[in-house]
């Protein structure tokens, strides 16, 4: 059992702001994912997103859509990325969370997903698919296996953010803009005051803001509202240029992008 | 499994799996179509613009040759296909983009995949004044050029998809991206009984006159009750539709008919409940075409409006529960039938609705002559008559 080997999501924040990437697994390669993951962790990152591609990734905007469609026809699978995730457990200490979803979990079967998981020494999941509403179903198992399940609140939650971030566990994934992922040149949303409901129903959660940060400016300008930002497309769309080559590329930005929340 | 463990459940299928983002969407939807449900005023421009503008009631039509030729049953026709714009489509779409104007909203969103609601929804966001874009997969928009032309004439905006397999399920799931970018003013008029709560339900009602109809239809014909209705299944809109009043009198029959494409052995097929299991996708837990690890399937029909790997969750209840039969059709089936109906009775079926007909040919033979039977023609098959002939080994094109 590698579980012993991990810290907590709770960790992540405990050294000022938190910087948490996104990647997908499998794109180019397993292999280098997992070199990612050991870059990226010394670039600076705090806390890593692993995503399980999924064939059609509906909250996915087109640059993570295709890194999807890159690691499926790569022949990646979660059983695969299971062994993956257990090998880099036991180099690294750092706090994992798996990002896919609902049908990838519930097709595998919740409980034997789950079990999988943290014998990795998983830390939580995200399901971009699951809201509130349909939260329990994976909820309760979560938190039966000592896995966080990941809420998020978007830009239309308004009055429901009380609710969501009350419930919230790990860390709240606030979500900065209307759409789908990917990289955008600014973002409107009035992000101070969506984290300022999260403060008020919930001073314990930490909140970390993602969808559309794509250079240091923007991450420290949402860093200074919230505890963590979140950033996928901007590290996708320099593995897709970069491929095999990617790792050096990536732990550049990583490290220019925790420069600027520090 | 809790079957009660979120709102609009038939079972364990239905719910509502998207994006926080779309949440509140949902929920005003829901709102305002309860709302509608009591409004007087509402119900009443509804059935005017039914009635006027669609041209219902839709006939019920004694086939009397095809009876004569298949030797069994009596065969009753749902003429959907006499509808305005061709196809059942128009009844949800009238409804919904009533609710959209109710709700304030000026623009109008949906997906298509043979392209009958597509036209459905230009049509009607073109009588009522609505902005109008249409999602519509790449492959189906060349095999359904036709129509394609005919939403821009409509003064819709059409946006080929081209990620996936560029057919239905691809529209609907950019339709999805497209509404959680802009949600204030647009309305996502969803198709079929499918997606997150309350779409399956919403769209249900407004299909469910044609059950309604048929039981009037039948009354005033026979006295009594059909023994058995049937309707191709993709989504499952006109298919619960045509199940939807007889679901309480056990007596009657409900048969859907899935496309099996080249056959539910191969890869080339979209039969769901012959060849998914339970999976969660588009918003609602139901039965899916997926592989081991949850990917859904790239499905394959000859037709576009059947080219989906999943069904809507009533459709998974109704057959979790033994109450409606699922049947799988392949397109050489449709394809013969198609061509049956349109030389028996003298109309041409949509290849949907062909489905249908392709399992009461193998049906109704084996029913003796004092029983009904009711195929619902979903729509008519102009849109296709170029595909078949290039099916024939014609070289036609529109």
């Amino acid at each position: 059992m590698s579980d012993a080997n991990k810290r907590t999501i709770r960790s992540a924040f405990e050294r000022g702001k938190a910087f948490i990437p996104f990647i997908t697994c499998g794109d180019p390669s397993l292999e280098v994912t997992e070199e990612l993951v050991y870059a990226m962790e010394d670039a600076g990152a705090d806390l890593i997103e692993l995503g399980i591609p999924f064939s059609d990734p509906t909250a996915e905007g087109p640059v993570i859509q295709s890194a999807n469609v890159r690691a499926l026809s790569g022949g990646v699978t979660t059983d695969k990325i299971f062994d993956m995730a257990g090998r880099i457990r036991k180099n690294t200490d750092i706090p994992m969370v798996f990002m896919t979803y609902a049908n990838v979990v519930f097709s595998y079967g919740t409980d034997r997903f789950l079990d999988a998981a943290r014998g990795i020494g998983m830390n939580g999941l995200i399901l971009p698919d699951v809201p509130f509403e349909e939260k329990e179903e994976f909820g309760t198992p979560c938190r039966e296996h000592d896995m966080s399940l990941i809420s998020l609140i978007a830009p239309t939650s308004n009055e429901r953010i009380k609710r969501i971030a009350k419930d919230a566990e790990g860390f709240l994934y606030c979500v900065s803009s209307l759409g789908v992922t990917g990289t955008r040149s600014s973002i409107t949303t009035d992000v101070g005051a969506m984290i300022k409901l999260v403060r008020e129903a919930n001073p314990e959660i930490p909140a970390a803001i993602g969808f559309g940060i794509s250079d240091p400016a923007t991450a420290g300008k949402m860093a200074e509202a919230a505890d963590g930002v979140i950033v996928g497309s901007a590290i996708v769309k320099i593995i897709a240029e970069y491929g095999n080559k990617s790792v050096k590329e990536v732990a550049d930005f990583v490290k220019s992008m925790k420069d600027a929340i520090r | 499994m809790n079957s009660s463990m979120s709102r609009g459940r038939f079972g364990a299928h239905g719910g509502q799996y998207i994006p926080e983002t779309l949440m509140n969407a949902v929920t005003e939807l829901e709102e305002a179509y309860n709302e509608s449900k009591n409004d007087p005023e509402f119900q009443r421009e509804l059935n005017r613009l039914l009635c006027e503008y669609a041209g219902r009631p839709s006939r019920l039509y004694f086939a009397e040759r095809m009876t004569k030729e298949l030797g069994g049953a009596k065969v009753y026709l749902k003429r959907e296909d006499l509808n305005h714009t061709g196809a059942h489509k128009i009844n949800n779409v009238l409804g919904q983009t009533l609710l959209a104007k109710r709700m304030g909203k000026t623009r109008v969103i949906a997906e298509t995949g043979a392209g009958q609601h597509g036209v459905a929804t230009a049509t009607a966001a073109a009588m009522m004044g609505l902005e109008c874009e249409i999602f519509m997969g790449e492959e189906d928009t060349r095999r359904q050029a036709l129509n394609v032309y005919r939403m821009k004439l409509l003064g819709a905006k059409v946006h080929p998809v081209t990620t996936g397999t560029a057919t239905l399920k691809d529209a609907v799931s950019e339709t999805m991206r497209e509404w959680t970018k802009r949600i204030d003013d647009t309305h996502y008029v969803l198709g079929s009984c499918m997606g997150p709560h309350p779409f399956p339900t919403i769209v249900r009602d407004y299909q469910a006159v044609i059950s309604r109809e048929i039981k009037d239809q039948m009354h005033e014909i026979a006295g009594r009750n059909p023994d058995v209705v049937m309707a191709c299944v993709g989504g499952g809109s006109n298919a619960i539709g045509t199940f939807y009043h007889f679901i309480e009198n056990e007596e009657v029959r409900l048969i859907g008919c899935e496309a099996a494409g080249r056959g539910i052995s191969t890869k080339e097929t979209a039969a769901t409940i012959a060849t998914g299991r339970p999976g969660i996708f588009h918003g609602m837990k139901s039965y899916f075409c997926q592989d081991e690890y949850g990917q859904i399937a790239p499905v394959y029909s000859i037709s576009a409006g059947l080219d989906y790997p999943g069904i809507g969750p009533e459709h998974a209840w109704l057959h979790d529960t033994g109450r409606a039969e699922y049947v799988a059709v392949t397109d050489d089936e449709a394809v013969d039938a198609f061509e049956y109906l349109s030389r028996t009775e003298g109309i041409i079926p949509a290849i949907e609705s062909a489905h249908a007909v392709a399992h009461a040919m193998k049906l109704v033979p084996t029913l003796s002559s004092d029983k009904l039977v009711v195929i619902t023609i979903s729509g008519r098959g102009d849109k296709d008559v170029a595909a078949i002939a290039r099916y024939r080994g014609e070289d036609l094109y529109e």
